[in-house]
């Protein structure tokens, strides 16, 4: 599945149980440098939790993740944290902090770590504002006065105010209506080119998925079971991947009624 | 269920709640030693406890003292001591009522709203984006408020202390007819420093109480707006309990000789 000699992100057989219920089992997936991958999957197949064990918000019960070649599972906390300043993340919600005005959300990495003094960082949260199309009387607003098309693209001017190597998209159109949906996808795909990092995408979201994605892989039952280019999805010829792009209720994959 | 079942699964439940909590607690004072600190969010939290707290607290103890007074009145006048009224006001405001009362108001002002923050903050995954912008978010949300709970707490029951002491003066001097300067002579003769200070130690364990189990309830909520309102009701019902318990053991320490 590499793409490229040596992967940014390098996920080997990750496992991952909440009590009884297994739901990663087995994740093996590579991102090349530049690249970005979609994970497409129906809701509850585990493309959060995969995505929250790469960035160490959850500790995989087995298996091995490299970041730029560096295994961070078990890594002591100050190492975790210069990792993680190479990587931004957009969350489902935003996750603005909704205490602190637009500017200090967007400048909130720099700020604390220091590496820049307050008059510097609104400047610069400034301009990254405006190269998600936010105007920058904005800046002093609070997120709740946001509008969800917004918020989203302030968690996006967020996710790249450190100029990350790294950016990790959380189902980035859901909740949006289709216009602003596209409009999202292009600032992505812009602000990927833009600042060259390497992207991963979960979503369930197929406009989405081929507009962002330069490969996509499909998880289901806690394994990925088909990876390949994005413009090869519509002919995959596996019937689980067929089933989910084309949103058929009949089909390989069932979905459990109750959880 | 098997009884012995329900039994052993309740003490594990226990077990491992405490293990949580002291985990918690460790670390939340590790990193209140350990820099960097975040000045601008201490000193706002300790506007919010010390400041915002003070109409509520200082209410609680004027009320406070003038029902003692009144109380101790009407119970010493029986057997002609009305003299020590003052004495009796003072006491019990610095050593016990000064502390609690405004340890208990603090935990419903305070714990309740660090319980639903920071609650709502773990469902709308804010603590992760803390996380992902590299900042942890023990010592981002946690040390700063016990750092002011702290240190607040002990500000905030010395002027509660005085009000309520005043309280005690104003029953007394207006409606009993005792007069003003014989009762603040009364007052300062039998205070002693240790009193004032036992009750300031009190104060500073209660905050450290209250902004620990509303950090606590919070850091630990789940499943949306009903896991924050139980987390914002835990905080207030713990806090409190442990505010009670800990004033035994305290008072204990202090006067058991």
């Amino acid at each position: 599945m590499a793409s490229s000699p040596r992967p940014i992100i390098s996920v080997q057989d990750l496992h991952k149980s909440f009590g009884p219920k297994t739901v990663l089992d087995g994740v093996n997936l590579d991102v090349g440098k530049g690249e970005s991958l979609v994970i497409i999957g129906g809701s509850g197949t585990g493309k959060s939790v995969t995505i929250k064990c790469i960035q160490g918000l959850l500790t995989p019960d087995q298996g091995r993740i490299e970041i730029n070649g560096e295994n961070v599972i078990g890594m002591a906390p100050a190492d975790r944290e210069r990792v993680n300043s190479r990587i931004g993340m957009l969350f489902q919600a935003a996750a603005l902090f909704d205490s602190l005005p637009v500017w200090e959300n967007v400048a909130f990495g720099l700020l604390s770590e220091g590496r820049a003094n307050r008059a510097d960082a609104r400047d610069m949260a400034i301009e990254k504002l405006a190269l998600v199309g936010l105007d920058a009387s904005l800046a002093d607003l609070s997120p709740a006065d946001l509008s969800g098309g917004m918020q989203k693209r302030v968690g996006l001017a967020r996710a790249i105010a450190n100029d990350p190597e790294i950016i990790f998209f959380d189902e980035p159109t859901t909740g949006l209506d289709p216009i602003m949906a596209d409009i999202i996808n292009d600032l992505i795909v812009a602000v990927n080119q833009k600042i060259g990092a390497t992207a991963l995408t979960i979503t369930h979201d197929m406009q989405s998925a081929k507009k962002i994605g330069d490969r996509i892989a499909m998880l289901y039952q806690g394994k990925i079971i088909w990876a390949g280019p994005a413009d090869a999805i519509d002919d995959s010829g596996n019937p689980y991947v067929d089933q989910f792009i084309h949103g058929r209720v009949e089909g390989p994959i069932k979905m459990a009624l109750r959880a | 269920m098997n009884f012995l079942q329900m039994i052993g699964r309740v003490f594990l439940a226990f077990l491992a709640t405490a293990g949580r909590l002291s985990i918690f607690t460790l670390s939340g004072v590790g990193h209140c030693l350990r820099p960097p600190f975040y000045f601008r969010i201490i000193g706002k939290q300790m506007i919010e406890i010390g400041y915002y707290s003070l109409p509520v607290v200082g209410l609680t103890a004027v009320f406070a003292g003038m029902v003692l007074a009144l109380q101790s009145y009407t119970g010493f006048a029986r057997f002609s001591a009305e003299g020590a009224i003052a004495n009796v006001v003072v006491l019990s405001i610095t050593r016990e009522l000064g502390p609690v009362l405004a340890g208990l108001m603090v935990a419903g002002r305070i714990g309740a709203a660090m319980a639903a923050e920071i609650g709502t903050m773990r469902v709308t995954e804010q603590i992760d984006a803390l996380t992902t912008l590299s900042t942890n978010p023990m010592k981002y949300l946690v040390a700063p408020r016990l750092i002011a709970g702290l240190t607040m707490m002990p500000l905030l029951v010395l002027v509660a202390d005085i009000i309520g002491v005043f309280g005690g003066y104003l029953v007394a001097v207006h409606k009993l007819g005792f007069n003003p300067s014989n009762y603040i002579q009364n007052t300062m003769n039998f205070l002693e420093l240790s009193d004032v200070v036992s009750g300031l130690v009190k104060a500073s364990v209660f905050g450290f109480i209250v902004t620990l189990m509303g950090c606590y309830h919070g850091y630990h909520s789940k499943g949306g707006a009903q896991g924050v309102g139980m987390a914002t009701t835990n905080a207030v019902v713990s806090a409190s309990i442990l505010i009670l318990c800990s004033d035994y053991i305290l008072t204990e320490l202090f006067f058991s000789k």
